[in-house]
């Protein structure tokens, strides 16, 4: 047992949303689903959820309609990849911002 | 207490690790470290240690898997010497930084090239910005002890600590001492307990990127960037040095041994001369202290660094308050500047009154021989010159027994 005088400083984490800070500012592009062809939100059936799988960041949710938390989407493209169906598509986080061009 | 018994100084060591319950014992062999492991893997073979011995390929990796099992919350133990005590030099930085009580025994060598097997400091001053805590034995007697003092030591200020002791001079010579028994090191070491033990059922990640800003973990607790936890290393070694002195005082109630755990003088008290010395040669200055005071009537000390990092600055400094001439005979250097010891006393006696003057003598690099008698004679000759010499002359060090 450490000297209760010793404060023993380390870097020590619990895995946790925003223990590397809101990764989404590294985002250039974001995943946005096209729910007319996801499986899963076209059969109603927890089917598939390769997205929510295969995303490095666990961001996905494994819901009949999935959702992506932006907070922490670093927009890396592997969902858009993944997906057996193409409904994701990778969009410029520009076209966002407030007062981007609609069209 | 228990009878006293004739080994060598790498059997005591490996004695000191079985009485602490080391779990985990991973080390490469290497001259002069080798007896140490080979004991201890015959210990554990023979089911009279309840360790782990991992054999590995590297230094590297043996530090590695000490840093994992001390994660682990497990009691690690290794031991090397130069060239291997380099190889793992990475990751001593990380053992430190990483604030795991890792206890090595480093058999002190002279480093390649060219290839040397014997003995000189270089190996341990060379680490010495490492975060590690250092500590030099004199004897057989302060390797057995040094070694279960360096065990609770780590393990209350979380600090890997280095214990060293001289190739061949103490590795591999005979000398009587006393093993303490099973009984009061149990109760002098208490199990390892480790708050961030890595275990499924509460996952940490340890040690990943740390940003240079302090952040908000999951919990909305304020933790540090890298520079506040390495402030607090800096902070906490040199805290260190009063919780050295608190275990020698434990310790030697338990045992009856001890009471001088980082300056160890002998005959200093009206010393006009205080030679300056780590590890064994200190022992062997006794000698030539008694000669110089018998023999010539000059009033010489020595004064043996017990624990070299932390630097015991003030300690160091009071102590040679009352000298005129402060000798640092020293086995290793930095090289183009002067020895490394006689740096740091010089920067230790800057913000006190009394200065005294200062000689700094490189000896026995590469197990070169320092007879007892050119010690004698040095000290005699640099005593009767006065040591008139002129401050910058005298600040160059002095090589003894160069041969071309």
């Amino acid at each position: 047992m450490p000297d209760p005088r010793f404060k023993v400083l380390t870097s020590a984490s619990t895995s946790g949303p925003g223990d590397a800070g809101r990764t989404g500012s590294w985002r250039v592009e974001r995943p946005v689903i096209d729910m007319s062809s996801c499986i899963p939100a076209k059969t109603g059936k927890h089917a598939c959820h390769l997205c929510w799988l295969l995303c490095p960041d666990n961001v996905v949710s494994k819901e009949i309609e999935p959702a992506i938390d932006l907070e922490y989407c670093k927009g890396c493209g592997i969902c858009a990849q993944e997906c057996p169906v193409q409904a994701i598509s990778m969009v410029p986080d520009a076209d966002f911002l407030e007062g981007a061009d609609s069209e | 207490m228990s009878n006293p018994i004739i080994e060598s100084g790498n059997v005591a060591a490996a004695m000191a690790v079985q009485l602490a319950r080391a779990e985990v014992i991973a080390a490469y062999p290497i001259t002069p470290q080798t007896p140490v492991t080979e004991k201890l893997s015959e210990l554990i073979a023979a089911g009279k240690m309840d360790a782990e011995y991992v054999a590995v390929e590297s230094e590297h990796s043996a530090m590695a898997v000490c840093i994992g099992a001390a994660s682990a919350g497990v009691r690690a133990f290794t031991a090397t010497s130069s060239n291997g005590l380099l190889y793992m030099s990475e990751q001593l930085h990380w053992a430190a930084g990483a604030r795991l009580p890792i206890v090595m025994c480093v058999v002190n060598r002279a480093i390649g090239a060219p290839w040397s097997v014997w003995n000189d400091h270089q190996d341990a001053i060379s680490q010495r910005d490492t975060g590690w805590i250092q500590i030099f034995a004199k004897d057989h007697q302060e390797i057995v002890d040094m070694t279960l003092k360096a065990f609770r030591l780590a393990e209350l200020v979380h600090i890997p600590v280095m214990v060293n002791y001289d190739g061949y001079y103490l590795s591999h010579t005979y000398m009587p001492f006393e093993p303490p028994d099973a009984e009061h090191v149990d109760a002098f070491l208490p199990a390892y307990t480790y708050k961030h033990a890595l275990t499924p059922e509460r996952p940490e990640s340890l040690n990943t990127v740390t940003l240079p800003d302090a952040r908000l973990d999951v919990d909305g607790i304020k933790r540090g960037g890298y520079m506040d936890i390495r402030h607090n290393l800096h902070e906490e070694m040199g805290k260190s040095i009063e919780v050295w002195e608190e275990i020698d005082q434990e310790f030697q109630a338990l045992f009856g041994r001890g009471g001088h755990p980082v300056i160890d003088p002998y005959r200093c008290d009206d010393a006009d001369v205080v030679i300056v010395a780590m590890g064994s040669m200190a022992n062997q200055f006794r000698v030539v202290v008694d000669r110089l005071r018998q023999n010539d009537g000059l009033k010489v000390g020595i004064l043996a660094l017990q624990m070299y990092r932390p630097f015991p600055s003030a300690i160091i400094a009071e102590a040679l308050q009352s000298a005129r001439h402060v000798m640092v005979y020293e086995k290793g250097l930095s090289y183009g500047n002067q020895g490394a010891l006689y740096g740091d006393i010089k920067s230790a006696l800057y913000p006190y009154p009394a200065r005294p003057r200062l000689h700094n003598f490189i000896a026995g690099l590469g197990g070169r021989a320092i007879p007892t008698e050119s010690l004698y004679q040095t000290m005699k000759t640099a005593c009767e010159q006065d040591l008139q010499t002129p401050s910058a002359q005298a600040d160059a060090p002095q090589w003894i027994g160069l041969q071309l």
